[in-house]
C-alpha cells in the first residue's frame, strides 16, 4: 500500500491483555502439541514395523508446536488488545489473520464471562460480548478476574441504559 | 387490532381432524411397509397368512398413531390474548409456552396437499430471537380460515404510513415465463445425479441391480465407451430438466407477492403444497439480489428478502426468505425497489470496484482450487500407472481456463458503494449476490487483514447486522478506502478508532 496523506489505519486499542495471558496460550500449544504426540508417540513403542512411520510425524509436530508455543503467544501479545469507550466495544485480536472487531453499546445484547479450567489455573477470564448478529460476538481474552468482573458489571450497566430492541 | 381484545382469553384446541390426518398419513406409511412385508412372509407362512399378518400389522400401527394424535389433540391449547400467546401441550411433560405478541415477526401457513384437502394449515409463529428454540409457535393443524385470522390478528398493527407513493396490494404474481429459469439452475444436474442414483440404489433393494447394469451394458454392446457415456450423461441431464421443472412448478405456482395495510410483505406460492410466507416490513433491513451462474447468463436475478427473525430452519428449507424467483433483472430490480419502497433500487446502484490487488487474488486461489487435483493425480500417476498422468493433463486443460475466467468474473463481481440508506456490497461468481442492507441496520463492524492482503493493501470489511445471514462483506478493498467505506456507512461509530497517517 502507498504511504501518504490519504492512508488512514485502525488505531491499536488501548488496554493489554494480563501478562499471565502469554503463560495460557503457551499451555494451550503445548496440550494441543501434546495430544497427537503423545498418540503416535504410543503407537510408535508398540507397533515395531511403522515405527519410523509414527515417530517421525511426532517429531515434526512436536517440533511444530514448540515453535509454535514459543512464537505465537508473544506474538499475540503484541497484537491482541482491547478498549471500552462510552459508545463502542473495540477489540484486535490475531497475528497472521488480523482481525478488529467493534460492537455499538446499544447494540450490545448480553455479556458473559467465562473461565474454562485452563483459564481458572492462570487466573484468566474471558469477556464475550454478543450482539443481535449471530456473526457478531466480541471476545475479550486473557484479563484478570478482577479486570474481567469490572468489565462485565460496567458493560452490563451501560447496556441496561440504553434503550431500543437492538436490532 | 380491536377483535383481540374481543377474542380476549378463550381457550382454543387444534382441528379435531388432524386425528383423521395421522391416521391417513400413518396408513400410508403401513401400507408402504406392508407391500414388501407381505411379499418376505408369504414365501414362508402361504400368500393368505402373510396378507392376514400385514392387515393386523397395519391396522395396530394406525390405532395406535391415531390414539396418540387423539391424546395430543386433547392436551394442546392455546391462547390469542391481548398481550401474549400461549400455547399449553405435551404428553407426560405439560409444556407451557407464551409469546409476547408485540415480539412477534412472522406467521407462516403451510398446507400439504392432505391438508390442503382437509381444508387445514399449520401455522408457524415466530419471534425476532435467533437463538434458541424457544422462539416459535406451531399450531399444526387449525382450519384454514382460523390459520389466517391468527395471521390477520397477529400482525395487523397500526404502524405509521411509510413515505413515498408505493402502492399496497399486488407486487408481483407468477408469469409462467419464468419457468425457462428453471433448467439452468444448479437443481438440474444435481437431480439428474440423484435420479441415476437412485435407480441403481432402489434395483438394488429389489435385488434386480445386475440386470439393470446388464441392460444398460446390452443397449451399448457395439457403441464405443465414450459415447456411451455421453449418452448416458444426456439422459441424466433430460431426467433432471424435467425434475427441475417439475419442483419449479411445485414451488412456485401460484406465486403472489403482495403489500398488505399495516406493512407486510406476504408471499404465496406452491402447487400441491401451499406455503404462505409473511415477513413484517418493520423488521426488513434490506434486500439480497442473488444471481446464481446459470441464471445470471440468462440476464436473470432472484430477490432475497434481508429481514431480522426468519424462522431459523433455513437449512431444511433455502428459499424461506425468497420474495421472487429468478425473473429478468429489470423487473427483479423494480420489484426490489417496489419492496423496499426506494424511486430506484439500492442494488442497481454503481459500485466502487475493488483494486487489481484483489484480481491476484482471486485468481490464485481459482488456479489453486483448480491445479490441486491436477498435481494429486500426476504424483500418483508418477508413482503409480501413467493412465493418470493423462487424466491430470486432461483436468488441467478443461480446470484452468475455467478457473482464470471465473477467476476474473470473481474480481468483476466485486463492489461495494453507499447508495442512499443503504450500504450495498457484491461478490462471487458462481453465486453472485448484491446485498442491499440498511445502513441503520448494522450492529457491528469486522475488519479482516491476512498477512497476504496486508502486503497487497487489502483488507475485508464486514457489517454484521441481526438480519438475514448475519454479516455481509466487502472483500478485498483497498485498505484506506475500505475503512473510509464503513467509516460513512454508520456515522461515529467507527471514526474514533481510525487515524489518518
Amino acid at each position: 500500500m502507498t504511504t501518504g496523506e490519504g492512508t488512514i489505519r485502525l488505531r491499536p486499542p488501548r488496554n493489554t491483555p494480563a501478562p499471565r495471558a502469554v503463560g495460557w496460550w503457551r499451555a494451550q500449544w503445548l496440550l494441543l502439541t501434546a495430544a497427537p504426540v503423545a498418540v503416535l508417540g504410543i503407537l510408535g513403542a508398540l507397533i515395531a514395523p511403522a515405527r519410523f512411520w509414527l515417530l517421525m510425524p511426532a517429531a515434526v509436530i512436536a517440533a511444530v508446536g514448540l515453535l509454535c508455543a514459543v512464537l505465537f503467544p508473544l506474538w499475540w501479545f503484541r497484537t491482541h488488545r482491547w478498549e471500552v469507550t462510552g459508545e463502542a466495544v473495540y477489540v484486535s485480536t490475531g497475528a497472521l489473520l488480523r482481525e478488529w472487531r467493534i460492537a455499538p453499546m446499544s447494540r450490545i445484547q448480553t455479556v458473559d464471562t467465562v473461565r474454562g479450567p485452563l483459564e481458572q489455573l492462570f487466573g484468566l477470564a474471558t469477556v464475550t460480548v454478543t450482539t443481535a448478529s449471530a456473526k457478531g460476538a466480541v471476545q475479550i481474552e486473557g484479563l484478570t478476574h478482577e479486570v474481567a468482573a469490572e468489565l462485565a458489571e460496567r458493560l452490563t450497566r451501560i447496556t441496561q441504559d440504553t434503550p431500543g430492541d437492538a436490532t | 387490532m380491536s377483535t383481540a381484545v374481543d377474542s380476549g382469553s378463550d381457550w382454543r384446541r387444534l382441528h379435531s381432524r388432524t386425528v383423521l390426518v395421522t391416521a391417513l398419513v400413518t396408513a400410508g406409511v403401513a401400507v408402504g411397509a406392508a407391500v414388501p412385508v407381505t411379499v418376505a412372509l408369504s414365501g414362508r407362512l402361504g400368500y393368505a397368512a402373510a396378507v392376514g399378518w400385514a392387515l393386523a400389522g397395519s391396522a395396530l400401527l394406525v390405532c395406535c398413531a391415531a390414539a396418540g394424535d387423539y391424546v395430543r389433540w386433547r392436551r394442546t391449547r392455546y391462547r390469542l390474548g391481548a398481550e401474549r400467546v400461549d400455547l399449553h401441550s405435551g404428553l407426560l411433560l405439560a409444556k407451557r409456552r407464551s409469546l409476547a405478541r408485540e415480539r412477534i415477526r412472522s406467521v407462516d401457513l403451510t398446507a400439504h396437499p392432505l391438508l390442503r384437502i382437509l381444508g387445514l394449515v399449520s401455522v408457524r409463529i415466530g419471534t425476532g430471537e435467533q437463538t434458541g428454540g424457544d422462539s416459535t409457535l406451531e399450531l399444526d393443524p387449525v382450519a384454514r380460515a382460523e390459520g389466517e385470522r391468527l395471521r390477520r390478528e397477529l400482525l395487523d398493527r397500526a404502524v405509521p404510513e411509510a413515505p413515498g407513493t408505493h402502492r399496497d396490494g399486488e407486487l408481483a404474481t407468477l408469469d409462467p415465463r419464468w419457468l425457462r429459469y428453471a433448467p439452468i439452475s444448479f437443481a438440474a444436474p444435481v437431480l439428474g445425479g440423484t435420479a441415476a442414483g437412485g435407480l441403481l440404489q432402489i434395483s438394488e433393494w429389489v435385488g434386480a441391480q445386475a440386470e439393470v447394469i446388464h441392460w444398460i451394458a446390452d443397449r451399448f454392446q457395439d457403441t464405443p465407451l465414450v459415447w456411451a457415456i455421453v449418452v448416458m450423461v444426456a439422459v441424466a441431464l433430460v431426467a433432471g430438466v424435467i425434475g427441475a421443472l417439475g419442483l419449479w412448478i411445485e414451488m412456485w405456482w401460484n406465486y403472489r407477492l403482495e403489500r398488505e395495510p399495516g406493512g407486510t410483505l406476504r408471499v404465496r406460492r406452491g402447487l400441491f403444497t401451499s406455503r404462505s410466507l409473511s415477513v413484517e416490513e418493520r423488521r426488513l433491513r434490506g434486500v439480497d439480489l442473488v444471481e446464481p451462474l446459470g441464471v445470471r447468463l440468462a440476464g436473470a436475478a432472484r430477490v432475497d428478502a434481508i429481514a431480522t427473525g426468519l424462522t431459523k430452519d433455513e437449512e431444511r428449507n433455502a428459499d424461506h426468505n425468497t420474495l421472487l424467483p429468478a425473473v429478468p433483472r429489470a423487473l427483479a430490480d423494480s420489484i426490489a425497489a417496489e419492496v423496499l419502497r426506494e424511486p430506484v433500487t439500492p442494488t442497481g446502484a454503481p459500485l466502487t470496484a475493488h483494486p487489481r490487488a484483489a484480481r491476484g487474488r482471486r485468481l490464485r486461489r481459482a488456479l489453486s482450487v483448480a491445479l490441486a487435483p491436477v498435481l494429486l493425480q500426476a504424483v500418483l500417476g508418477l508413482l503409480l500407472t501413467p493412465v493418470l498422468l493423462w487424466t491430470a493433463l486432461a483436468c488441467a486443460v478443461v480446470g484452468v481456463p475455467a478457473a482464470v475466467l471465473l477467476g476474473l468474473d470473481a474480481y468483476r463481481s466485486l463492489g461495494h458503494t453507499l447508495s442512499g440508506g443503504y450500504l450495498v456490497t457484491r461478490s462471487g461468481s458462481v453465486r453472485r449476490s448484491t446485498a442491499a442492507l440498511q445502513r441503520s441496520g448494522v450492529i457491528g463492524w469486522t475488519v479482516k487483514q491476512s498477512w497476504f492482503q496486508r502486503r497487497a493493501g487489502l483488507l475485508s470489511v464486514t457489517a454484521t447486522t441481526a438480519a438475514g445471514g448475519g454479516a455481509y462483506t466487502a472483500y478485498d478493498t483497498g485498505a484506506s478506502e475500505g475503512l473510509l467505506f464503513a467509516a460513512d456507512a454508520v456515522p461515529g461509530l467507527l471514526e474514533p478508532f481510525l487515524e489518518r497517517g
